[in-house]
């Protein structure tokens, strides 16, 4: 029989959990009532209480470690806490938010359970007990009748979509963000079982976090609409010459009015590096597609950009599209946007920005 | 203070990005269709690990740079013509599958065995280096899974940026939530760093270093030791292309106010 543990941890106010926790207690209550599975939730925080006191309704067992070392997301003290809670669980699935503090961690973890992991699920299914499903790929036989849990992934950064199954146990999965409505419930009082973490020489210290972004801030998870600047954007315009000035000032001031996530293609991130004119505010965070980020907006505005495949794959999660560009036969025309507007992306940003602040007002 | 550095860098090779990925089933399992004759390149953050590995390597004299890779031997040294020629390194190759689909615990295991095996390498001074995810399987475990299996406790994943100090710690700055970067003080190797991109552009191509690699990686790859890694229970049910194709509405028509009101419109809208 299956026994789930999902493993939380709290935001940097420390009295919640994180959002893409609350997605992983939302995953692992689903997945205990498929399999009929006890569940456990366990913490990391610094002080677990009014975390655990917001699971109280879940029912599950909630078992915590605590104390300064966990302030810091760091490697040592991170597996060490994750590691402790498994070993008190027993449990034979481990689900967990794919977040940057768990990501770091969660493959270590499963080594030293003697486990293995999964990353970057988006979706899990327990198959029915007794219903044979298809033939796993590469063999003759029909899957087990055994209940089976499959889990949905991407590959080739978002190219394949592939959906597999593991007999090893215990199995990790770590969640995409996104993926599962975050569990809300009324907090009450909760009964919380410490766990004692035997904490290993810590040689690494958290001094902080750096926004490399100067002024505004330019990426934001939680926006609905994902602003994607591209290349076009700093070349020479019909006058002849370069307008870069003009083009930051017009992209700030769509943030401003949209509150838009801002990304852009590795051309014109890649345009510092060599040396030519950039948009001050743009570093590799905001880089979009194969060697960038694959963010969740549901909707995206392309501008000045040609749509090429290494740079729209970072666009699977984007649900709505469209795109401005000069070019009839960009990339975003060949069923990569759902709408795109052959014209000059100055001029329709500025009557955007326009038609925006008048909408404020 | 120059500190010599031991740095082993696992890096991968992938499809261009610029390829049309195919999925197929073979007698093993789910791969990509005419994946041997794509063309291949360094898998992309593996290849910011090694250039940052290498510039490390160069500010500090007497630095040592390996780079382990597994792969077909053929795909290996197609991809190592190209690779030699940017920075001086070691190379280490281990002959074995292509692509994503494979267990990444049996990679790792590989990757581990090979690396503790290197001559000359003191683990106590060890950097290992990597791309954070791969541009095949991206599932950011295996160069944590190598640091675990080699005894390292102090892993950075999404690096782009690191600063050794003069006694020997290290500043990192790590990707985290929300754009920003995490900044963590390491007392100093042994340590593991998943790059993610960096800051350092592609070396220009140097056909001096190209030559001097290249007499030590043919041999090597001939003396490549073939692997074959176990599925630890993996299955895959199916493996397919993303239902991606869209009607695209082209508007070629309208001048930049009617557009304008049409995406204010369309951003408005929930």
């Amino acid at each position: 029989m299956e026994g789930i543990i999902v493993l939380t941890h709290a935001d940097d106010s420390g009295a919640s959990l994180t959002k893409s926790s609350l997605e992983a207690v939302t995953a692992g209550l689903a997945l205990a009532a498929q399999l009929n599975a006890p569940l456990t939730i366990g913490i990391v925080a610094v002080d677990p209480e009014l975390a655990a006191n917001s699971l109280a309704s879940t029912g599950a067992r909630v078992i915590a470690v605590s104390g300064e070392a966990f302030t810091q997301p760091r490697y040592a003290t991170d597996a060490a806490a994750c590691e402790a809670l498994c070993r008190v669980a027993h449990a034979t699935i481990v689900l967990a938010p794919g977040s940057s503090r768990f990501s770091r961690v969660a493959a270590g973890v499963a080594h030293r359970l003697n486990g293995f992991i999964d990353t970057h699920i988006t979706a899990i299914a327990a198959q029915t007990p007794g219903v044979p499903g298809p033939a796993p790929l590469g063999t003759q036989e029909s899957a087990s009748p055994q209940p089976s849990i499959e889990v949905t992934r991407w590959f080739y950064r978002q190219r394949i979509e592939a959906v597999l199954s593991r007999d090893s146990r215990p199995w990790f999965l770590l969640l995409d963000a996104g993926t599962h409505t975050p569990f809300a419930a009324e907090p009450a009082a909760a009964t919380i079982e410490q766990i004692r973490v035997e904490l290993p020489a810590i040689r690494t210290t958290v001094t902080g976090l750096r926004a490399p972004q100067q002024g505004t801030q330019t990426i934001r998870p939680d926006a609905k609409l994902l602003f994607v600047a591209g290349a076009g954007w700093t070349k020479k315009q019909p006058d002849g010459q370069t307008h870069v000035p003009e083009a930051a000032s017009l992209i700030l001031g769509l943030l401003n009015s949209t509150s838009a996530s801002l990304g852009s293609s590795k051309s014109l991130v890649d345009q510092g590096g060599e040396g030519n004119a950039v948009l001050p505010f743009l570093t590799h965070l905001n880089q979009i597609g194969q060697t960038g980020a694959t963010p969740r907006h549901a909707k995206g505005l392309s501008t000045c950009c040609h749509g090429e495949e290494p740079h729209v794959v970072g666009w699977r999660f984007i649900a709505e599209r469209r795109a401005v560009s000069l070019d009839p036969n960009c990339g975003w025309t060949r069923g990569k946007a759902d709408v795109v507007y052959v014209a000059d992306a100055f001029q329709v940003i500025a009557k955007l920005n326009a038609l925006l602040e008048a909408g404020k007002g | 203070m120059a500190t010599p550095l031991q740095i082993v860098v696992c890096a991968g090779i992938v499809p261009d990005p610029l390829q049309t990925l195919e999925p197929t089933t073979l007698s093993t399992g789910p791969g990509i269709k005419n994946e041997m004759t794509l063309p291949a390149v360094l898998d992309p953050w593996a290849a910011s690990a090694l250039y940052e590995a290498a510039a490390l390597a160069a500010k500090n004299p007497g630095s040592k740079l390996w780079l382990v890779s597994l792969g077909p031997k053929a795909k290996l040294q197609q991809v190592m013509m190209t690779i030699a020629q940017k920075v001086p390194f070691e190379f280490v190759p281990v002959e074995g599958p292509i692509g994503g689909f494979p267990d990444a615990h049996s990679t790792a295991q590989v990757l581990a065995e090979t690396i503790a095996a290197l001559p000359g390498l003191d683990r106590s001074r060890l950097l290992l280096f990597g791309g954070w995810e791969s541009a095949t399987r991206g599932a950011s475990v295996t160069l944590q899974l190598v640091g675990e299996r080699l005894g390292i406790t102090d892993q950075f994943q999404g690096v782009d940026q690191i600063t050794l100090n003069d006694d020997s710690s290290i500043e990192v700055l790590e990707r985290v939530e929300g754009g920003k970067h995490q900044v963590s003080i390491c007392a100093g190797a042994p340590a593991v760093l998943g790059w993610a991109t960096g800051n350092l552009p592609e070396p220009r191509n140097n056909p001096q270093v190209g030559m001097a690699n290249m007499r030590t990686i043919m041999p090597a790859l001939q003396k490549a030791k073939p692997t074959t890694l176990a599925a630890n229970g993996l299955s895959y049910i199916s493996v397919a292309l993303p239902k991606q194709q869209r009607t695209t509405r082209v508007v070629k028509d309208l001048n930049p106010d009617e557009i304008a009101a049409e995406l204010a419109a369309w951003i408005g809208a929930e």
